[in-house]
């Protein structure tokens, strides 16, 4: 089954960071994807630019209506995901539990509609 | 009813209990659809109804019934997409179903499906219902009625969390040694929970509570024959048996309520006693002790005025002690105070009561007024005891134990009304 690994996190944390921790920050997240490549679980995943980058768009009467900002104005904002192919959510909740996000943030779990 | 019909319904139904679950898990094991299976096995049962009193019931009725919820299973795939897939699926199922005729020894994986249903990805509060469900195959109605839930609330509850069993990919899985500790807590608190419904209901009138801790009761059995080595496992089956071996004693020929410290031991099921302290010696010599395993503890102290003619009152604190430093909760640290008065007094267990005060889980508590109420009356404090009596009182849902309450505040030598006597002639 394939389940997307969204990662939530506080955005406020990343800008506070020194120099050498956010090079620890990121050579963290390449042993864990690396893991993940070598597992052969990995398919697919992104880096998000922070939420600032945002643009929202619906369309009401036809109309598009184009808003500045993320969907969600919550502390917490999806930085990342993680698209894996794994048996079942045991095996899901133990990659997630894994990833460097899931200290510093949340990560979401979610099965691919197949 | 003809004696064939009545064969027939008979074999059934002791096949339903005895391999409900087994069949579910095994007819589920693939898709993970455990709403299909039911439906499916629901259907077989009613097969088995229609043509067992014609033809006699069939030498492996648990082999029967599988067969038959498998091609019901294969018909509703068919039903449901003509494609191709479809045919493919059915094919597979046609495969397992060559299979299970060559092999009729059918595998046992109620435990899989119940860990299943306590996975930590299903909310903790229809844990319980879905075992009663899925492993034993009692209806939302029945379930409903003893968690005090409608029937049609409770049947909405079980059926999202059954699709999110097949949407989330849970597994049909006991979990490995490393991660068995901590998941095999969330099995045994269903089944204490299960358990804890049936015995609320002390009267035995209502016929789904009473036999919901029966039910329990197996559970825990069939847990602890599947994981014999879990000393957790064996605690939570002795706990169960001591608290069904008093469940009559708990009401006179009268039906007046019975308090634990009243009843006489002679009214306990002993041979329930025995199986609970064989357990509960198997469990200690594990070496892993647990809540359950001193619960469990706990209630043996308290039966030991079977033989002593005396609860063992100072065995009883330092397992709440033991109890407290694990869990924290209030309610066991009340417990503990009660087991006190027994050896310092009413007044010392006051003291610790009024410590409790703070703690607002305890403000619709009725065990925490009767306490006060009967500590108080105890040292003297009528005007005290009578005013927790009367929150006791309300708070009560068994009518049985309101009576009860009510007669001890009666007999307490102070009436708000008339002019209190002195507090010394409650002594």
């Amino acid at each position: 089954m394939q389940y997307l690994l969204m990662l939530y996190a506080n955005e406020a944390g990343w800008p506070t960071l020194t120099p050498e921790q956010r090079e620890q920050a990121m050579g963290a997240y390449t042993a864990y994807t690396e893991a993940l490549r070598k597992a052969d679980v990995l398919r697919g995943s992104n880096r998000l630019r922070p939420s600032t980058a945002a643009t929202t768009v619906r369309v009401t009467e036809g109309q598009a209506q184009v808003l500045d900002g993320p969907y969600a104005d919550s502390k917490e904002q999806l930085g990342g995901y993680y698209l894996i192919d794994v048996p079942d959510l045991d095996a899901a909740i133990s990659w997630a539990s894994r990833c460097p996000g899931a200290s510093h943030g949340t990560i979401e779990v979610r099965p691919v509609w197949s | 009813m003809t004696s064939s019909d009545e064969q027939a319904h008979s074999t059934a139904e002791a096949v339903a209990r005895r391999s409900y679950g087994k069949l579910v898990a095994l007819l589920a094991a693939r898709s993970h659809d455990v709403g299909a299976a039911e439906e499916a096995l629901s259907e077989a049962f009613a097969s088995a109804l229609a043509t067992w009193p014609r033809n006699g019931c069939p030498e492996n009725p648990e082999g029967w019934l599988l067969t038959a919820a498998r091609r019901k299973l294969i018909d509703q795939g068919r039903r449901r997409d003509k494609g191709k897939l479809a045919a493919a699926q059915a094919e597979l199922l046609e495969d397992a179903l060559e299979e299970s005729d060559a092999d009729a020894r059918i595998p046992d994986q109620r435990l899989a499906l119940m860990f299943a249903c306590a996975h930590p990805a299903i909310d903790p509060g229809i844990r319980a219902p879905l075992i009663l469900q899925l492993v034993l195959g009692l209806d939302a109605a029945r379930i409903g009625s003893a968690f005090l839930v409608a029937p049609s609330t409770m049947g909405q509850r079980l059926s999202r969390a059954k699709s999110k069993i097949r949407t989330a990919g849970i597994p049909f899985r006991i979990p490995g040694r490393q991660e068995l500790p901590a998941r095999i807590g969330a099995v045994l608190d269903a089944v204490y929970a299960a358990f804890a419904e049936g015995w609320s209901d002390p009267e035995g009138i209502d016929a789904a509570r009473r036999d919901l801790a029966e039910e329990a009761l197996f559970l825990a059995r069939l847990v602890a024959e599947l994981l014999p080595d879990e000393a957790e496992v064996l605690g939570l089956c002795a706990l169960l048996l001591h608290a069904e071996a008093r469940r009559q004693a708990r009401r006179n020929a009268e039906g007046h309520y019975v308090p634990l410290a009243d009843q006489a031991p002679t009214d306990w099921n002993a041979s329930m006693i025995e199986e609970a302290e064989a357990l509960l010696r198997r469990a200690s010599a594990l070496h892993s002790i647990g809540r359950y395993q001193l619960e469990a503890a706990l209630q043996s102290a308290h039966v030991a005025r079977r033989r002593s003619g005396r609860a063992d009152w100072t065995a009883v604190v330092v397992l709440y002690d033991a109890l407290l430093a694990l869990t924290g909760s209030p309610v066991v640290a009340l417990n503990r105070a009660l087991a006190v008065a027994e050896i310092e007094g009413a007044a010392a267990a006051l003291q610790l009561i009024d410590e409790l005060a703070e703690d607002s889980r305890l403000d619709e508590y009725q065990p925490y007024w009767v306490a006060r109420a009967e500590l108080s009356a105890r040292t003297g404090a009528a005007p005290q005891a009578h005013a927790a009596y009367d929150l006791a009182i309300g708070l009560s849902r068994d009518p049985a134990v309101r009576r009860f309450l009510q007669g001890r505040k009666a007999a307490l030598p102070y009436s708000p009304r008339s002019t209190a006597r002195s507090p010394d002639s409650a002594q």
